[in-house]
């Protein structure tokens, strides 16, 4: 027990320190020219964190699921689109490491991952859809024995063009249904990314996420052999509301530290004199301390819910608890960065004082938008006609 | 009781072939059927059938075949006698 309560802190040690000295010194840049956090990246590969979640037997770091989350929070509380990227692989990684039922291609895939410290992109999305993630066109093509091909149009995606490997999601074949889909892998010398238009977007600037046409060419071992079904509603949907809502609560709870810093600023200028900007940020707190009792309370119940059998992840009540984690933060998130704003004021708006939040508030204004809500809301409302504990 | 069941797919399944066509162990999602559908069907199972499936029942393998929704329902029925 105590061998990996040490192994999970001494990560979580690593993360803080390239938070410090690589995410927080080049946000700022990263998010003014929309570029890849490339340093953070680096770091985080320096500390073999890119393997972290995957199981020791395979070479990994073997730390605790609820360890990955914190790492996100920590690293959102410095930079949010390098804790974007650090989620969305790690994403990949818990997808495959739960899901590959010992098929002996994916096994030495992620010895790859270890050695090589690959980093591995997503392409779910896609265009004609309607932003369902449980539903494609694109299919895997037979090209010849053994191997298969596909073409993708997807919308966004997130640091493909720097990512070693994709993880993309197609139907099963040309005659499937757009339900009956695979995930599939493929590494960057087996695909082509053609963007589709430009990056230049509001906040979460340098997970540069701009539209492509995927196409590859891959071995047939290389789809994942569990139906993507199962894998979305026990993998993939419950730890992306759960990662990304750590790294929402991260930003928020850095907009939140600026604001006190600012009041605490003022209070010392003037000691004694009443402070409006005290009580609004003490409301804010109040509103720091909603978003992190639901992310807390949601990280715990997946925990939970992974510990027994996992197709109680399967179950509606379950997607519903999950879903309404991810629209809660989505909403509360900017709610509190804005709040942060208020407390602030102009030095909170310009984008160059030490209580600028204005990255903070556009980053987290991605949120709603990640899987958007308005879509979530519509399948909760269908589930809500049937679900009987909720 | 497979023939009801598969009236109630044929009107609420939306499935991309004919429900009569298909083995009780065929897999409806691949069939064409929506999870937004589904539930349609689970819906109208409860109706006909005067039962509700508790939450644990209440997943996609439990509705994935003629024959899964069969032995639900059986065990449900078992459970919940008809009084």
């Amino acid at each position: 027990m105590s061998v990996s309560v040490d192994r999970d802190q001494a990560f979580l040690n690593a993360i803080g320190r390239v938070a410090e000295e690589f995410a927080a010194p080049n946000a700022d840049a990263v998010d003014r020219e929309a570029r890849f956090p490339a340093e953070t990246i680096a770091g985080l590969r320096a500390e073999g964190a890119l393997s972290a979640f995957i199981p020791t037997e395979l070479g990994g770091g073997g730390v605790a699921f609820e360890t990955i989350a914190a790492a996100c929070f920590e690293l959102g509380q410095r930079c949010g689109a390098s804790a974007m990227v650090f989620a969305m692989h790690q994403i990949q990684v818990a997808t495959i490491v739960r899901h590959l039922d010992q098929a002996p291609w994916f096994e030495s895939y992620l010895r790859d991952v270890v050695a090589e410290q690959r980093l591995i992109a997503s392409v779910t999305s896609e265009v004609g859809t309607g932003g369902d993630m449980g539903s494609s066109i694109a299919s895997v093509e037979p090209a010849g024995e053994g191997i298969g091909r596909f073409e993708k149009q997807a919308p966004t995606v997130s640091y493909g063009a720097y990512a070693d490997d994709l993880l993309t999601t197609l139907r099963r074949a040309p005659d499937a249904e757009p339900g009956d889909q695979v995930c599939v892998l493929t590494s960057k010398d087996q695909h082509t990314l053609e963007p589709t238009g430009s990056w230049d977007p509001l906040g979460m600037r340098g997970t540069c996420s701009p539209g492509n046409v995927v196409r590859a060419e891959l071995p047939l071992e290389q789809v994942l052999p569990t139906q993507f079904a199962r894998v979305m509603n026990e993998s993939m949907v419950p730890i992306s509301h759960i990662l990304w809502s750590h790294l929402w609560l991260g930003i928020s709870t850095d907009a939140f530290e600026r604001a006190r810093a600012f009041v605490r600023a003022a209070a010392k200028r003037k000691p004694g004199e009443p402070l409006p900007a005290a009580i609004r940020l003490s409301e804010l707190m109040s509103e720091l301390s909603l978003l992190r009792a639901e992310v807390s309370s949601g990280l715990r119940e997946f925990i939970e819910a992974s510990a027994g059998d996992r197709a109680r992840l399967s179950e509606m009540a379950s997607i519903l608890r999950f879903n309404n984690l991810k629209i809660a933060a989505s909403e509360q998130a900017p709610k509190v960065c804005q709040g942060a704003l208020g407390v602030c004021g102009i030095v909170g708006f310009k984008n160059d004082t030490p209580f600028s939040v204005g990255r903070h508030l556009r980053d987290t204004m991605s949120a709603c938008l990640m899987v958007a809500n308005e879509r979530i809301h519509q399948t909760n409302a269908s589930l809500l006609l049937i679900a009987k504990d909720v | 009781m497979i023939e009801e069941i598969r009236k109630i797919i044929a009107e609420h399944g939306r499935l991309s072939v004919d429900v009569a066509g298909l083995a009780p162990n065929a897999d409806l999602y691949h069939a064409g059927m929506t999870s937004h559908a589904s539930v349609n069907v689970m819906l109208a199972l409860e109706d006909h059938f005067d039962i509700e499936f508790p939450d644990r029942m209440l997943k996609r393998s439990v509705f994935e075949s003629i024959s899964a929704i069969e032995s639900a329902l059986n065990e449900l029925r078992a459970e919940q006698p008809v009084s």
